[in-house]
């Protein structure tokens, strides 16, 4: 559950309590998932596109149904800048380490036994990587589009 | 082959769309509309009849597997192919919120006519 | 199996159908994500688990992307045709692009037995040279890291730059100091109108 004062449920932002109390329960599930799916992505199917984008609608369904000042508080509009480039310079990273034991994106880790966690080299850390860089990209542009648009729309407007 | 026709179809709804319709919104819908076109057609050429799909789990035989799965190589294109089409769109609706804000309107006809 | 993939295109079809001709945006829009959900059930029959995953949620942000982009206070009907040569000059040229296409199609192999030559070395040799279980992860970022690569750079450029036609509103004076922070919430112009979210 998410760990929230009092004055933030009983304020008049976001929406009806109903929403919030679900909010409440089910956004813990939303980010194990969306980490088990993005961790075990080289033996099930998944990977980091599809762990990333749960873990960004995650993140979406906070906005929607809080507010912006409770989700702005988890990840703010510079942090999913910075976690953005970083993500991709991991990545990048992970293969030109590739380099010092062959060629450019060699997969140089230990690759394990099989149908462990920790196997298969470097595939779990760039899962990883990509799943970082695409959940604060979407999060990030969702801010843009919806939050610090120019203009704001009637229902949004009608609800003060 | 019907199928395959089908497919080519809805791409061209798609692209009729985009052309023929003077509201952006709409436009952008014709985009959408043939990116999943595109990705349904390559996926549809990748498939086997009686097929597996490429993903060995605990009991099975890895042979079993690599005599007759699906060919895995267009669905990991089709993946990133996914992701960037909603990268695309962001930007799309971007330049879609500038240009109402700019000329008050969605009609692709009156934002041509204003010359100044 | 045909028979359910024939069922799933033809109800796409119709659903596209809706999606062009109706006057209301936001019906539209729903009706765009009636075929991207039909869409991820054809991915799930296609023998294909991750896409069908990865094309189900992105739907989802596609919704809200676009009602965000149709809730302004000009909502609906701008409507009809963008004058007549548009309209019949498509007609015409799509037409001819479909006679041609049905001829071409008859030079694809059939539907069912794939001419997999790469691939037949990556199913054989993927799990034993990558230890990756799932052979379409051990592709995407093993074989074939290069396009990965390729993905990310086109989704950083992409949301770089719908930040930078979103970000400030007209342009300044000359005279105007030129030392802005980075952010998007700087802009006084948008701080005072967004009070009570």
């Amino acid at each position: 559950m998410v760990d929230l004062d009092q004055e933030i449920r009983d304020s008049k932002k976001g929406m009806t309590p109903i929403v919030k109390t679900i909010t409440r329960f089910v956004m813990g599930i939303i980010v194990m998932f969306g980490a088990y799916i993005v961790l075990y992505g080289h033996l099930t199917p998944g990977g980091g596109f599809a762990g990333g984008v749960i873990l960004a609608c995650g993140y979406i369904l906070l906005t929607l149904g809080f507010g912006k000042d409770v989700s702005l508080k988890k990840m703010n509009n510079l942090a999913a800048s910075l976690l953005d480039n970083l993500g991709v310079l991991i990545f990048l990273s992970i293969g030109l380490l590739g380099t010092t034991a062959g060629y450019f994106f060699l997969n140089f880790i230990d690759h394990g036994q099989d149908f462990k966690l920790f196997s298969s080299g470097i595939i779990p850390l760039c899962n990883i990587a990509i799943a970082l860089k695409v959940t604060s990209s979407l999060f990030a542009i969702f801010l843009a589009l919806s939050i610090f648009g120019r203009f704001v729309s009637t229902l949004v407007e009608e609800e003060e | 082959m019907i199928l395959y026709f089908l497919t080519l179809v809805l791409f061209v709804m798609g692209l009729y769309c985009l052309v023929a319709k003077k509201n952006i919104i709409k436009k952008i819908i014709g985009i959408v509309i043939t990116e999943y076109s595109i990705n349904l057609f390559l996926i549809l050429i990748g498939y086997r009849k009686g097929g597996v799909a490429p993903i060995i789990l605990k009991g099975m035989d890895a042979g079993v597997v690599a005599e007759s799965s699906v060919d895995p190589l267009p669905q990991a294109l089709v993946l990133t192919s996914i992701v960037i089409g909603l990268g695309v769109l962001a930007l799309m609706v971007a330049i879609c919120l500038r240009l109402y804000e700019k000329y008050k309107t969605f009609d692709m006809s009156d934002i041509n006519k204003l010359q100044g | 199996m045909e028979i359910y993939l024939l069922t799933l295109l033809i109800f796409m079809i119709i659903g596209a159908l809706i999606a062009i001709e109706t006057k209301n945006l936001l019906s539209s829009v729903i009706s765009v994500g009636v075929v991207g959900f039909t869409l991820s059930i054809a991915f799930l029959m296609l023998r294909a688990p991750d896409i069908a995953i990865t094309q189900v949620v992105v739907e989802i942000l596609i919704l809200v992307v676009l009602i965000r982009a149709t809730i302004t206070r000009d909502n609906t009907s701008i409507e009809g045709r963008g004058g007549t040569f548009p309209f019949v000059s498509s007609l015409i040229f799509f037409g001819l692009f479909l006679i041609f296409a049905f001829f071409a199609l008859k030079e694809l192999p059939r539907f069912g037995e794939p001419l997999m030559k790469v691939s037949e070395r990556y199913l054989r040799m993927g799990p034993e040279q990558t230890k990756a279980m799932n052979i379409v992860t051990g592709i995407l970022l093993d074989f074939r890291a290069y396009d990965t690569i390729g993905e990310a750079t086109v989704l950083l450029t992409s949301i770089v730059g719908a930040f930078c036609i979103l970000r400030r509103r007209g342009r300044k004076l000359v005279e105007d100091a030129d030392d802005e922070k980075t952010g998007i919430l700087e802009d006084e112009d948008i701080k005072g109108s967004f009070e009570g979210f």
